[in-house]
């Protein structure tokens, strides 16, 4: 249905209809929490990882459709990256996964990112804390 | 599938009659107002008809109707007219924080041209307290600019007294009364407004044209230079058919504006009931009983209200939010937080404003899919955790 007149593209819609991945993760590896209630829009991304992969990803996200797409579409894409390869992704491979974004939706898709990157940081900071068994995860 | 169309606050269709009212100036009576000939004459009589319905609406004499190219216009007029006449006296123009942005941008614009602006707060409600207003008035004060009800929440202001403070102390006093002419009664001596903004499609009338009321003896600068149209008080050749449609949506709107009140206030109350009853943790925005007769303004806790809006209208229901997600600005609505809402519950808006066309099965219909909706939408909230 979505013409050239529509909001958001028939993907966005998609995801946003039937979004990926959504909940929480129990004993999460990494968690990312990212946005504020000020802008409107706030993004939880769980990750679990094994063997230096993301072998699992979920999200919570208060916000707007393009921020609950974006949520759906980073954690389709991660899942079953390398923590090398998820570090590389950045807001435009979201965006651009979703057939594009509104000029001023864009901002969902580096929240989308930062969510990523944060929930990363996360796990990277607990396996630093545990020693130096998960060391070869760490990405170079 | 059926479209349910919940947002008259923001347009509303022309109504059928007003369309055929129109059509012979397009065409046929198409003539210049200021030409001679008959054609000419024909089009200024039904322009001068225009005024004189939109005056009787009001309480109004037709020579105190400007017409203009809509309320924004209509506001900016008014503003910027009675500052630039009024500098000699004075640099003070008080309003409020609730204002539709044609009256808060027009006013910054004065702002940096040397003008103090005062913007009231409101009250918990959304209600401008008169006594502020009173306070408010120094020896500079020109103009005191209050919207008669909120676009946006539907609160009606205290108009008349405003009205009475303002010329007690001898100062002009603007309305913009947008939202409410033809669909409350409005009499500009009972509100005591020296001017007061109007948009025919606000009222079924067609989009591009409105007035302003300019009672007699208040002195504007124009914003428009030109020819001598609107008795030098806006330049630039009538909106013939346009002018003729606000005629046209006066007149219907005079005829049963009551009724239609009192029907859509039972709506009205019967959304925001069922929105209570069948959605847990919502409040009501704005009065509840001081309240334009078409508004329901409701914030849902833990749910966004774009998100919201892109699943009504995947169910064929049109609303609004005052979220920041519809706009550029991430800023959530500046009335709903000068209303005191936490930027979660303003971004968690929504707001239904029915219509002429609105039937109770309407209602019913929003009742049946918003629950499942927000339902939804919390279970994938992180705002919800912790709560029950």
């Amino acid at each position: 249905m979505p013409d050239a007149w529509s909001l958001y593209s028939n993907k966005v819609m998609d995801h946003f209809k039937n979004p990926r991945n959504v909940g929480e993760i129990e004993n999460p590896d990494g968690v990312g929490h990212v946005g504020n209630p000020v802008c409107g829009d706030i993004m939880e991304l769980y990750i679990k990882v094994k063997d230096g992969i993301i072998v699992d990803a979920k999200f919570k996200t208060f916000g707007c459709g393009a921020a609950i797409a974006t949520s759906s579409m980073v954690t389709e894409i991660v899942k079953g990256k390398s923590l090398k390869e998820a570090l590389k992704i950045s807001n435009k491979t979201v965006a651009e996964a979703l057939d594009g974004l509104p000029a001023i939706k864009m901002h969902c898709s580096v929240l989308a990112e930062e969510a990523l990157k944060s929930a990363i940081e996360d796990y990277l900071s607990k396996t630093n804390k545990k020693g130096d068994s998960n060391k070869s995860e760490r990405p170079s | 599938m059926q479209r349910i169309y919940l947002d008259h606050a923001a347009t509303t269709p022309t109504h059928p009659e007003v369309v055929k009212a129109m059509l012979p100036f397009f065409s046929d009576t198409f003539g210049n107002p200021s030409s001679i000939y008959s054609y000419g004459q024909e089009a200024k009589g039904a322009v001068e008809e225009a005024r004189t319905r939109v005056a009787e609406l009001i309480g109004a004499r037709s020579e105190e109707i400007v017409f203009t190219s809509g309320g924004t216009e209509a506001d900016n007029f008014a503003l910027k007219g009675i500052a630039y006449a009024n500098e000699h006296k004075g640099n003070h123009i008080i309003t409020t924080s609730i204002e539709h942005h044609a009256v808060l941008e027009a006013c910054k614009s004065l702002e940096k041209t040397g003008f103090q602006i005062t913007c009231l707060p409101v009250d918990e409600y959304g209600l401008v307290d008169p006594d502020d207003v009173r306070k408010a008035i120094t020896n500079k004060t020109i103009l005191v600019s209050v919207m008669h009800a909120s676009n946006e929440v539907g609160t009606i202001e205290p108009v008349e007294e405003i009205g009475r403070i303002a010329r007690e102390a001898g100062i002009y006093f603007h309305s913009d009364s947008v939202q409410t002419v033809g669909h409350i009664p409005v009499n500009v001596d009972k509100l005591k407004v020296d001017l007061l903004s109007i948009s025919a499609h606000k009222l079924y009338g067609p989009k591009g044209v409105g007035a302003l009321y300019v009672r007699k003896g208040t002195k504007l600068v124009p914003l428009m230079h030109g020819g001598e149209q609107e008795k030098r008080r806006r330049a630039g050749t009538e909106n013939v058919p346009a002018i003729v449609g606000l005629g046209k949506a006066v007149e219907l709107a005079g005829q049963d504006i009551g009724k239609e009140a009192e029907r859509l206030t039972y709506l009205r109350d019967k959304l925001i009931e069922g929105l209570g009853e069948r959605i847990d943790q919502t409040r009501l925005n704005g009065h509840p009983t001081k309240r334009l007769p078409n508004n329901v303004n409701v914030s849902i806790d833990f749910v966004e209200g774009e998100s919201m809006l892109l699943n009504l209208d995947l169910e064929g229901v049109c609303a609004s939010t005052g979220s920041a997600c519809t706009s550029s600005s991430l800023e959530p609505s500046h009335v709903l937080l000068a209303l005191g809402l936490p930027p979660e519950q303003a971004h968690g808006s929504l707001r239904f404003t029915l219509g002429r066309n609105n039937t109770q099965a309407d209602v019913e219909r929003v009742l049946e899919v918003l629950p499942g909706i927000v339902a939804k939408l919390r279970a994938m909230s992180p705002l919800l955790k912790g709560q029950k």
